[in-house]
């Protein structure tokens, strides 16, 4: 979120687009509830169901799943057509006038430089003109033709209301309402939050999904500010501190990145991370890159990474290909090729798009470790459990040690909410029977290896042997330990720059923020953006002072935001090119002549003068991009793909499929089906009552949702003779699933370039362990291929059929 | 708002109010004494009170989590409940963090290290120490074995992947940063967490 949950309040229309808030983040959506009371905000939602979440909208309108670019790029047009654009802050604050290669294009519903063959693009074209001074040009008239907004025109121009009809199945007059709404948000005193989950992640285009929403909100100007913002609601209650801390294949903490082979050494590594400011005096903060990554790596080995080594830079890994993701691990395991496995409290089994080939997969390793608290599917996917899991353990040689670990109630430490607050828990009790905890389990894996390491040697000890591991009992890291290392420590006397004699922080001391980190070697910082969570002020994330003088939602004093207890990223565009706020009622900070004040850390230098330096100091520009260069693999504007499997060709196109540039394993695309054989669209889906595979093990909740459905609707109920309450068969060309039959007015046909398509909901909480009664998931019927920027698995949007069953119908 | 008394404080005195002036008023004497004693004590006053953080979606709903010593001495969750001082959920809880007690305590945590041999058809127990032992040798053996250091190019790369690790989503900071030292310390590249999915 570049918000936070209780920052919801504070606006006047609420999308949720991408997601169902109601049912899987209830608590955070009473901050809607809120804003509709006290505000008297409006709420939209788009959505192939009627959702819970819809059941208390102002507006619903239906979409088909995997078309919400085409929806988007459609309200963008709406929003040019109809002036609906906050001129001032599109202007100053996005890079709207920054001019484009001649060479950039669009056609037949690809960008310029596709290559067929590698599935890629030459993204050379999807670039800035630069002038000899190196900045970019611009006409801030926007009347260039190759100006951002002129091409952005150009793009959106095919997406009528009539083309989104034709692409959606959302009908014109419900296109036209929710678009009049939002264009009331192109008021500087208006704002509009967006609010989405998995419904925009999980699909092969799902980051253009998103950034499609992100343009449109620049827009309107409503990132930056109070009730505004783009705000994905993280699954889980770590999954953002997971990714802060960079536990992905090409991560380092605080999305740096691991070096691939074309970067050899440390200067090559270096050299395209200079990020030289793209306009003239701006902030392009990742500058500061090789002060975060030389402490990274003194955090991680300490006196051996010297200045003379590289800062021990061959200790870290050189990937070979983009990211070793779950996807690529699982085909790699499938093909023979990975021998030992470890699952950290995750259900890959269940998890995993396409359960067949895990399962295939799984078989193939000599040794599976898992821990968790609860028993999983993934450790038993070995057992037999009749149709439920379906293997004979005879013919499974992997081995499985199922490792008990402790669970939230009897561990300590901080968990990063959705809002990026950092929030410190204490243990409750302790683990049952010999469970223990996570910390214990890895501190004893790893000694033991060192150990072994020590006494016998092997292939390149260095980085085992010298990992830095100064915990008071080396067999038991301790929470606070562990947070003070990711804060970061002075290794010498911090000086400032401006006057080395005054020392800022004092050797062994914890640095006050990663601005007095340094890239001599004279500091150490586990995760940057993390830096001032555990300074000499204390533990700041056990803070627990939950008044709000703001009146805003802010709660500074309550826990700890990254970064540097910011509560609102990019909180400098909330106000105006004088630095008054646009919105006086909801004033977060102003400059009062010299400096930036106000309720939130300002994200800029408190001192950068509000004509002069813009608000996107992440971004060499300064300014925000509705043009994303060659930043993402398949293209600069979001465009209109269809999923891999879906009921109709691709308008543009109608020899693309799914996304052009998506990486498709060829065991993969064999198992790809089509509409003539399954002819209805299928999406997964979360219930309230319900949190993945873990609450099947509560009897309570169990009791509230005991078995697997399906959802559908009445017509396609009719037109396949299934009963209300009847069994049914639903399979895909992966896999086959027998569940209830949930006969709703919630699902409705669509008509979608002339055909009508219906749409199987499918929940995702059943397995074969737990209090809950047996049944299957989503992705016994999913195909496993990802988004192709980040290979996230498509989930939302994929090719069934259904028939009736046999069995007991029970309404 | 900031009344320093705790919510178990604040009963032992109301009780202690109450025997005080309407048993002791009434003159019960002995009585009151053979009474009290099979009175059982309240939960509350043996109980102690832990913030916590729900572990389930991003919301992040603050909980005080209840528990108290059982037969064997060892601390148990008898009771959890959304935390009224918490900003965000304000003492309110879902369907599902209104029933985490049972997560907590449910009958299939796991108990002992367990291990499924080869073909076998069930799980036998097996020692903390043979089990890690058994896991530090095959990492060892693996990564002695399959370990890159350089590539082609004679470029140095040490990439570990015929071992892969794929880490939670609901593990705290802290175990996931020592998880990251551990695993980016042998080299491992096919590290994924279940935001990929």
């Amino acid at each position: 979120m570049t918000n936070s949950w209780t920052d919801i309040k504070n606006t006047d229309l609420v999308i949720v687009m991408g997601g169902n808030a109601a049912e899987a983040h209830p608590c955070g959506f009473k901050w809607v509830t809120e804003a509709k009371h006290h505000r008297g905000a409006k709420l939209i939602v788009v959505d192939p169901r009627f959702t819970r979440t819809a059941s208390v909208s102002d507006y619903y309108a239906p979409i088909r799943p995997g078309s919400d670019i085409a929806f988007l790029m459609g309200m963008i047009r709406w929003m040019i057509e109809n002036d609906k654009v906050q001129w001032s802050y599109v202007k100053a604050f996005t890079n709207a006038s920054l001019l484009v290669k001649e060479e950039f294009g669009w056609a037949d519903g690809l960008f310029t430089g596709y290559d067929e063959e590698k599935r890629d693009y030459d993204r050379s074209s999807w670039e800035y003109q630069l002038g000899e001074d190196g900045f970019a040009l611009t006409d801030p008239t926007l009347q260039h033709p190759r100006c951002v907004w002129n091409l952005l025109k150009a793009h959106v121009d095919v997406y009528t209301p009539e083309m989104v009809e034709r692409i959606c199945g959302t009908p014109k007059e419900r296109f036209l309402k929710i678009a009049e709404m939002i264009g009331e948000c192109s008021s500087p005193t208006k704002t509009m939050t967006s609010m989405y989950a998995l419904g925009w992640t999980q699909h092969a285009k799902g980051s253009q999904n998103i950034r499609g929403m992100a343009m449109l909100q620049l827009i309107l100007g409503n990132i930056g500010v109070p009730g505004g913002g783009m705000n994905a609601l993280r699954g889980h209650s770590n999954i953002q501190g997971l990714t802060d801390i960079g536990l992905m294949s090409n991560l380092i903490p605080g999305y740096l990145n691991i070096p691939t082979e074309k970067e050899p050494d440390w200067e090559t590594y270096m050299k395209s991370r200079q990020f030289k400011p793209l306009l003239p005096g701006q902030t392009s903060y990742w500058q500061n890159y090789s002060k975060f990554m030389v402490s990274f790596q003194k955090s991680m080995w300490g006196d051996a990474a010297t200045a003379e080594n590289d800062w021990a830079y061959h200790y870290l890994p050189k990937l070979d290909v983009p990211a070793y993701d779950m996807l690529r691990m699982f085909e790699l395991m499938d093909q023979g090729k990975v021998n030992l496995y470890f699952c950290q409290g995750f259900n890959p089994l269940l998890a995993l798009s396409n359960r067949g080939k895990n399962t295939s997969a799984l078989s193939k390793l000599k040794l599976l470790v898992v821990m968790d608290p609860l028993q999983t599917e993934t450790a038993r996917f070995w057992e037999n459990h009749g149709a439920f899991n379906d293997v004979d353990p005879a013919a499974i040689q992997t081995e499985v040690i199922e490792l008990p670990t402790s669970c939230f109630a009897e561990d300590e430490g901080a968990l990063v909410n959705s809002g990026r607050w950092l929030q410190w828990h204490w243990a409750a009790a302790e683990p049952p029977g010999q469970a223990r905890h996570d910390t214990w389990i890895m501190a004893q894996i790893f000694n033991r290896v060192r150990e072994l390491y020590a006494a016998e040697g092997g292939a390149f000890p260095d980085p085992i042997l010298n990992l830095t591991w100064p915990y008071a009992d080396p067999s038991t890291p301790m929470p606070d330990e562990l947070a003070r290392e990711m804060n970061g420590t002075a290794l010498a006397d911090v000086t400032d720059p401006a006057d080395p004699t005054k020392v800022l922080t004092a050797a062994g001391k914890q640095v006050t923020s990663f601005a007095e980190l340094r890239d001599d070697g004279s500091t150490a910082c586990g995760c940057w953006i993390y830096s001032g969570c555990f300074n000499e002020d204390g533990n700041n994330m056990a803070r627990r002072d939950n008044s709000d003088p703001s009146g805003l939602g802010v709660h500074s004093n309550w826990a700890w935001s990254w970064p540097l207890n910011r509560r609102t990223l990019y909180n400098r565009a909330s106000a105006d090119l004088d630095g008054k706020p646009w919105d006086p009622e909801r004033a977060l900070l102003s400059w009062n002549g010299e400096r930036w004040e106000g309720h939130d850390v300002p994200d800029i230098a408190p001192t950068a003068k509000p004509g002069e330096v813009m608000p996107f100091i992440m971004n060499p520009e300064g300014v925000s991009r509705l043009f994303s260069r060659g930043m993402m693999r398949d293209g600069p504007f979001p465009t209109h793909m269809e999923p891999f499997e879906s009921p109709v060709q691709n308008v543009f196109n109608d020899r693309m499929r799914g996304n052009p540039v998506a990486r498709m394993f060829e065991s993969d695309a064999a198992t790809l089906g089509t509409s003539d054989e399954f002819p209805f669209v299928a999406t997964s889906y979360r219930l309230t009552e319900h949190f993945h595979y873990w609450t099947k093990h509560n009897k309570v909740n169990a009791a509230m949702q005991p078995e697997f459905f399906v959802e559908i609707s009445e017509e396609l109920a009719v037109e396949k003779g299934i009963q209300r309450g009847g069994k049914v068969r639903v399979w895909s060309k992966r896999g086959e699933v027998w569940a209830k039959a949930l006969v709703t007015k919630r699902i409705k046909p669509l008509t979608c370039d002339g055909k009508t398509v219906h749409v199987v909901g499918i929940p995702l909480h059943w397995g074969f362990v737990g209090a809950a009664k047996k049944g299957w998931g989503p992705n016994s019927l999913t195909p496993a291929v990802g988004d192709a920027n980040i290979e996230t698995p498509e989930f939302k949007a994929f090719l069934v059929n259904i028939e009736p069953a046999t069995g007991e119908a029970l309404a | 708002m900031n009344i320093d008394l705790s919510r178990r404080g604040f009963l032992k005195l109301a009780g202690a109010g109450v025997a005080a002036t309407s048993l002791g008023a009434m003159g019960f004497g002995g009585a009151e004494a053979a009474e009290l004693a099979h009175v059982r004590k309240f939960k509350l006053a043996e109980t102690s009170e832990t913030r916590n953080t729900c572990p389930y979606c991003s919301v992040a709903c603050g909980v005080i989590i209840y528990a108290r010593a059982d037969e064997a001495g060892k601390r148990r969750v008898v009771h959890i409940e959304g935390d009224a001082d918490h900003p965000v959920n304000r003492g309110t809880l879902c369907p599902k963090g209104s029933a985490l007690k049972d997560f907590v305590n449910a009958e299939t945590r796991l108990t002992e290290p367990m291990i499924r041999r080869a073909g076998s058809d069930r799980f036998e127990p097996i020692s903390w120490d043979e089990a890690l032992d058994k896991i530090a040798r095959a990492i060892k053996d693996d990564r002695d074995a399959n370990l890159v250091t350089t590539n082609e190019a004679g470029v140095p790369v040490n990439r570990w992947s015929t071992t892969g690790f794929l880490a939670a989503s609901a593990t705290t900071n802290e175990t996931a940063w020592l998880t990251y030292k551990v695993v980016r310390s042998m080299g491992i590249v096919g590290f994924d967490n279940q935001a990929r999915v």
